[in-house]
């Protein structure tokens, strides 16, 4: 079975989604929207999904303080937070790197909704593409939102894992570390420790990510792809070209 | 003489921008909900100083390009982005520089003292935030132990926002000075907050917006609003709602001139202090 790098991060996000009846995706997620989607397509109509950009997929009425409520409230089961950097104690700076904070070396476009939704979604999945050592740190330089710390405070929420190029982390929350529980397909654990800049678990044994089936493939690439091209003309075009050419 | 349109002045967009002086707190609104793109130019024209804006939450466009005609003097947002449309180049370059204080938030955050404003109240409470960095360059914010739980329970309090104005775009406005926001409730609980609004709107309509329910639930009322502009493709480049879209080209002309501080000015030159090439 062929499929793209992209695909399998889409279906292997929409298997960590299983069983939520409510999720939404936030500012620059064409991957975790897609991903989503194809959740929802898979659901039975059991799944709310909320694409942030869209008008089609998108059913909050009340203003942008309406998904921030439903998830104070516990009714936001999954969310998907990125990073600049992400470090083993799953701490995530989307501010900037490098110098004195705010004269930043490097700066990014800032926290958006992390200082909060990290603390109070359930189903958290971090999702950062690239796997480097620039991406992936010891600490990180600025902490956006913090990695559960078990220190007694009001969490409800946090990480179930990281999902990048090379590999599925799971989060153990008990131990604050990450713990690699699949590889892609093509890859192996010697190169995710060589690109990883932080320690983690890892078993004796690690299977691949489980590869899409034909069914779910060509689901996403009509209904799905046609789904998300509202919100993500661009990526559309670049990562399923036939369905951006025959819309056209 | 200004019209007036019920009791909301009506004037021409460099007349409301001429409300606003050096040093005021503006909250403006992210791209989704309409960005007052047309007056924004405006301000810059005007030559505004000192300016300290809240991104209700995050800005794009806006931001930027004030921050690259020197109008900041602080900035409070949980991002600032050109989204698929690259780097804010003038924006980072001014943050670099010192041009401007930075204060970073979260989303929710903005929103709530946003809300505390709107109420009249002096601060409100929000989960999250503990043991971030955000919270540790925050002075403004505080932690106090949640007075109505018998364990402890940290939690962190926010001072209300009360921008002098908020400055938005919106399809229509009705005779009578009230405007059209649709589900763009955010809009709704800037102008609450703020001393007044300043607002451009597509066109004028003569309908009454408040003559039935269907229509009033997506208004604001035209009594938070301190002066209306008629600006067609006042959000330009940027989107409005479904409307109209980004207009990617010029976008991608934006991004391309403002990678240099030069390149900006020839930018603002043709696009900006030419009212009628935007326009």
């Amino acid at each position: 079975m062929d499929f793209s790098r992209q695909e399998l991060l889409i279906t292997t996000i929409a298997r960590l989604l299983h069983g939520c009846r409510l999720v939404a995706t936030g500012a620059s997620s064409p991957i975790p929207g897609a991903g989503a989607l194809l959740a929802r397509a898979q659901s039975n109509g059991k799944m709310r999904v909320n694409v942030l950009g869209s008008v089609r997929n998108d059913f909050l009425c009340d203003g942008g303080v309406e998904l921030f409520d439903l998830a104070g409230q516990g009714r936001l089961d999954a969310f998907f937070l990125g990073g600049g950097q992400i470090d083993g104690e799953a701490n995530i700076n989307l501010v900037g790197a490098g110098g004195e904070y705010p004269q930043t070396a490097v700066r990014w476009p800032g926290s958006f909704g992390s200082g909060y939704l990290y603390y109070l979604v359930p189903r958290v999945i971090l999702f950062r593409e690239e796997h480097t050592r620039r991406v992936l740190v010891p600490r990180v330089d600025f902490i956006s939102s913090a990695g559960p710390k078990n220190d007694g405070t009001y969490r409800p929420g946090g990480p179930i894992g990281l999902l990048t190029n090379l590999c599925w982390f799971a989060f153990d929350r008990s131990k604050r570390r990450f713990r690699l529980e699949s590889l892609h397909p093509g890859h192996s654990v010697e190169e995710v420790r060589d690109n990883t800049g932080f320690e983690f678990d890892c078993p004796d044994s690690v299977p691949f990510t489980v590869a899409p089936d034909a069914a779910t493939l060509a689901l996403l690439r009509t209904r799905i792809a046609a789904e998300i091209a509202e919100t993500y003309p661009r990526f559309v075009a670049q990562v399923f070209p036939d369905l951006a050419a025959a819309g056209d | 003489m200004t019209r007036e349109i019920g009791q909301v002045p009506l004037h021409g967009v460099d007349q409301l921008a001429a409300q606003i002086p050096d040093g005021a707190k503006i909250a403006v609104p992210p791209d989704y909900s309409g960005v007052a793109m047309a007056l924004t130019r405006a301000m810059i024209r005007r030559g505004l100083r000192d300016l300290h804006v809240i991104c209700v939450p995050i800005s794009g466009l806006q931001v930027e390009m004030l921050a690259g005609a020197g109008c900041l003097g602080t900035v409070e947002t949980s991002a600032i982005t050109l989204g698929e449309y690259g780097t804010a180049h003038r924006f980072q370059a001014a943050l670099k520089a010192g041009a401007f204080r930075m204060l970073d938030a979260t989303c929710p955050a903005v929103h709530a003292a946003i809300q505390a404003g709107g109420k009249g109240i002096p601060f409100m409470p929000l989960r999250g935030l503990l043991g971030t960095d955000l919270l540790k360059h925050r002075p403004d914010w505080t932690v106090i132990d949640n007075p109505f739980s018998k364990d402890e329970d940290p939690v962190v309090l926010l001072p209300a926002i009360r921008p002098d104005f908020a400055i938005f775009h919106a399809p229509f406005a009705d005779r009578n000075g009230n405007v059209f926001i649709g589900r763009r409730r955010e809009l709704v609980a800037m102008a609450h907050a703020a001393t007044q609004s300043l607002v451009t709107v597509e066109e004028i309509r003569d309908v009454d917006l408040l003559a039935s329910e269907e229509t009033a639930a997506g208004t604001l009322t035209g009594a938070y609003i301190g002066g209306i502009a008629e600006a067609p493709r006042g959000a330009w480049p940027i989107k409005l709602w479904d409307i109209y879209d980004y207009d990617e080209d010029h976008l991608k002309l934006y991004g391309e001139m403002a990678r240099t501080a030069d390149g900006f000015t020839r930018y603002c030159d043709q696009f900006v202090q030419d009212q009628k090439a935007a326009e």
